[in-house]
């Protein structure tokens, strides 16, 4: 055990770092760039030089690095400023590793290169009005015809459906069977004529998902990720790794932050800080964030041996999101009646970071498993428990009963 | 960077627990928890032959060389089992103070005595209840001689020396002391919420007192050693709290109600994943702590506090939670759930409550880039 960088890790480190000085962008390369733009110079930089996607086998576009360079990357580049490029994370999170489980040579070459240089934006066009939580119970239908199969249907909740190239999709292909047995996994252009995008305004006030309407869109059969049929337990591939990737507890309010409001408000006529109560419960969030960080830790000595992300991983969305809201919302309460103002001009000192984190929140306690579902992943594929009764086992899809929230 | 314990530590992980199950069943925990023992003596001399009390001292007293990241393996299983023996008064706090602050004369006539388990070592600082510091104390020291008392001592009346924290003989600040425990000292037992753990006040009368470390600067360094302690605390608690997952598991994947397991109810699972969590947070801040003290790292005084708070919060739910999963069953003498609540919460204290480490915590990360 040894938390400190061997002698190949400091050298690799001084590497990431001197690249990554030398070339994160300028203001002035950036001027007249909207956020997508951004992203896309500051990606299509790393991968022009190698250091995008490390991990990734060189043929794609990336180096065959280690989890823990990997790691050492992300520490590096977090200490300078550069562009965030968030939008590539369902691509190169969760649709690139489906991708290298089960497309062809052609196709990887084709795509993953690109989703290394960010030039394609991918899209997961999972869940739909009658199947989140319960994805398998998605409507959505495939029929073949030729060498293509027709879409009809709806996916809802599709973050990045507006801006993307391409989405990975779960449809069904078969009604008579039981749900799992019945769901079918492609990916296609969305592009594709018949795809009809609506934006979904969140209560954030943002607007990042979507509705998608698929009327008889044409997707070949050469776009089919494993065989007709399997599309759960390659669904399966792409969560676990959706939950790896969002697994670190995420952005928004964190330690440092609200510890650095403590300081700075007074409670009882001394900073807020000083109070003891303040205190424990700071306590308990450094607990949790170093928690987190070196459960990761712990899980790349084993992904560095070749183990694929496992259920253990859905504890840092589950730790990570509910910590986060409630440390929003004690910083929003040690500001006071101040603290609902949320205008990112007037906050000079922390940009709304509190009140935005409060508002984003809710949906990333739901979003990719929410925190019950996590909770049930635990509980079933980790300690082994029993499921609940089902209603839905061993009939087929048409008989399953629904409710009205569909 | 490596995250994980070496081969060979894995297979000491291994024979202790073997170890622990054939000598520390359940049965052992309970004929201390109802006899007359003040400890299991059987276990301790087996597990002084083990060498485990030997662990980190040094080969010249008598010891074994090892490292803090054996020491934590070993804490983890003693928590696993709810050995009770004096292993926490004795290795880490006692060895830990004399390795720490020893003269070499101190060294040499305590530590392979330590080592080959013949000597028990206490610790004894707080005086009643409320948090100690360094200002309430009124235990004193005159010409060698000690005199005052101290509160709710963990194994004080086996051991066979004490470190002691009392006024300074000159100037005003506090000072460690090494004290035989012999003529002067008198112990009171006192009753406690774990009699498979033994707890005394202790009255000392001008026992002989050796001054251990400098003169005027025993809170410093008693500070510095509840630190250390507190890695190896947590690594215990994270045993015990590991234990109370694997009972209330097992109990309600057996327990049937209303024509099905316990176990599928979201109630129980939810209660059950909710331990994991806590538990595998512990472990990890432990394993950072277990690091920190083995390389007496900079961030020390944080990664205890760390691993401290998580494992006794860990270790609390788990206890408790373990007894309601159990329901009636859980709530009897005759059933073991009862090692688990209890001695959470003697560990929980043992050095400082979760609230005193919660504000040691905040303190130390000032000195620390977050
Ligand atoms: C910000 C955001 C972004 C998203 N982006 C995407 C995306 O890009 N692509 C995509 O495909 N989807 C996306 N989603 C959808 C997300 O995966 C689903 O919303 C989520 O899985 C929950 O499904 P649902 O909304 O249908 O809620 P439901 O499944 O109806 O759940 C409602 C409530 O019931 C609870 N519940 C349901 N089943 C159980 C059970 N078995 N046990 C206990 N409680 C249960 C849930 O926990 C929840 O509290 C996004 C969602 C959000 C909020």
């Amino acid at each position: 055990m040894d938390f400190e960088d061997t002698a190949e890790e400091t050298a690799f480190r001084e590497e990431a770092r001197a690249w990554l000085e030398a070339n994160a962008p300028t203001e002035d390369e950036l001027a007249g760039m909207d956020g997508m733009a951004r992203a896309k110079f500051w990606q299509k930089r790393k991968a022009d030089a190698g250091w995008a996607c490390i991990r990734w086998p060189e043929e794609y576009g990336g180096r065959g690095a280690t989890a823990i360079e990997q790691v050492i990357l992300g520490q590096e580049e977090s200490k300078v400023d550069t562009p965030d490029t968030g939008v590539f994370g369902i691509g190169q999170g969760m649709a690139a590793p489906t991708l290298m489980a089960y497309a062809n040579d052609e196709d990887l070459k084709r795509f993953i290169p690109r989703l290394a240089s960010g030039e394609d934006i991918w899209c997961q066009l999972f869940s739909e009005p009658a199947g989140g939580s319960d994805l398998a119970a998605l409507r959505t239908k495939a029929e073949r015809d030729g060498d293509d199969w027709i879409i009809n249907g709806q996916k809802i909740w599709t973050s990045g459906a507006h801006y993307s190239d391409w989405g990975i999709l779960v449809v069904r292909t078969d009604p008579n069977v039981p749900k799992h047995k019945g769901l079918t996994y492609f990916f296609l252009d969305m592009k594709s004529p018949g795809i009809e995008i609506k934006p979904i305004k969140q209560i954030s006030g943002d607007a990042n998902f979507n509705e998608v309407y698929f009327t008889d869109v044409r997707v070949p059969d050469s776009q089919r990720l494993g065989e007709i049929g399997q599309g759960w337990q390659v669904s399966l591939t792409t969560l676990m790794n959706e939950r790896a990737s969002i697994g670190g507890g995420g952005s928004g309010a964190r330690f440092k932050t609200v510890k650095q409001l403590a300081e700075t408000v007074e409670l009882n006529g001394r900073p807020a800080i000083e109070d003891a109560g303040v205190r424990a419960k700071l306590a308990d969030w450094y607990v949790q964030e170093a928690g987190l960080k070196h459960t990761i830790s712990r899980t790349l000595s084993a992904l560095s041996r070749g183990a694929t992300p496992g259920p253990e991983n859905s504890i840092g969305k589950l730790v990570g999101a509910k910590k986060s809201q409630d440390m929003a919302s004690f910083a929003i309460d040690l500001l006071q009646q101040q603290g609902i103002v949320r205008d990112r001009e007037q906050d000079e000192a922390f940009e709304a970071l509190f009140q935005d984190t409060y508002m984003s929140v809710p949906g990333f306690r739901i979003a990719g498993g929410t925190d019950e579902i996590m909770a049930n992943i635990i509980a079933e594929r980790v300690l082994g428990l029993p499921q609940e009764p089902r209603m839905d086992k061993g009939i087929p899809f048409t008989e399953v009963p629904t409710g009205s929230g569909a | 960077m490596n995250f994980e314990f070496s081969d060979e530590q894995n297979l000491l992980r291994d024979q202790a627990r073997g170890y622990l199950t054939d000598n520390c069943p359940p049965a052992v925990v309970r004929r201390v928890l109802e006899g007359d023992e003040l400890y299991a003596e059987d276990l301790w001399k087996g597990i002084a032959e083990m060498g485990w009390t030997a662990t980190v001292i040094p080969e010249e007293y008598g010891g074994l060389g090892l490292s803090y990241l054996e020491l934590v393996v070993i804490a983890e299983e003693l928590g696993r089992a709810c050995a009770p023996v004096p292993f926490g008064s004795s290795v880490y706090l006692a060895t830990e103070a004399i390795l720490a602050a020893g003269s070499d004369a101190q060294k040499e006539e305590w530590l392979p005595k330590l080592a080959a388990g013949e000597a028990i070592g206490a610790f004894a600082y707080s005086e009643g209840g409320g948090q100690a510091s360094a200002a309430s104390l009124s235990t004193t020291v005159s010409g060698g001689k000690i005199s005052g008392s101290k509160a709710v001592v963990a194994d004080a009346e086996i051991s066979q020396l004490m470190i002691v924290a009392a006024k300074a003989d000159s100037g005003d600040g506090c000072s460690l002391y090494l004290v035989p425990v012999g003529d002067g000292v008198s112990c009171n037992h006192v009753n406690t919420l774990d009699p498979a753990t033994n707890h005394a006040d202790v009255t000392f009368d001008g026992a002989a007192a050796e001054l251990l470390g400098a003169e005027g600067q025993g809170w410093g360094l008693l500070e510095k050693l509840l630190d250390r302690a507190a890695v190896l605390y947590a690594w215990e608690q994270l045993g015990g709290a590991e234990s109370c997952l694997e009972m209330a598991k097992e109990y309600a994947m057996g327990r049937y109600a209303f024509g099905r397991p316990i176990a599928s109810y979201q109630a129980i699972k939810h209660k059950l994943a909710d331990m994991y969590v806590k538990n595998t947070l512990a472990r990890s801040n432990a394993y950072y702590g277990a690091w920190a003290l083995n390389t007496d790292s900079d961030d020390l005084a944080l990664a205890a506090a760390t691993a401290r708070v998580g494992s006794t919060q860990a270790y609390y739910y788990a206890s408790k939670e373990n007894i309601q999963t159990h329901g009636g069953m859980g709530y009897t003498w005759e059933f073991d759930c009862q090692f688990y609540y209890r001695r959470s919460k003697v560990l929980a204290v043992a050095i400082g409550s979760e609230s005193v480490w919660q504000d040691k915590l905040i303190t130390a990360s000032d000195q620390v880039a977050a």
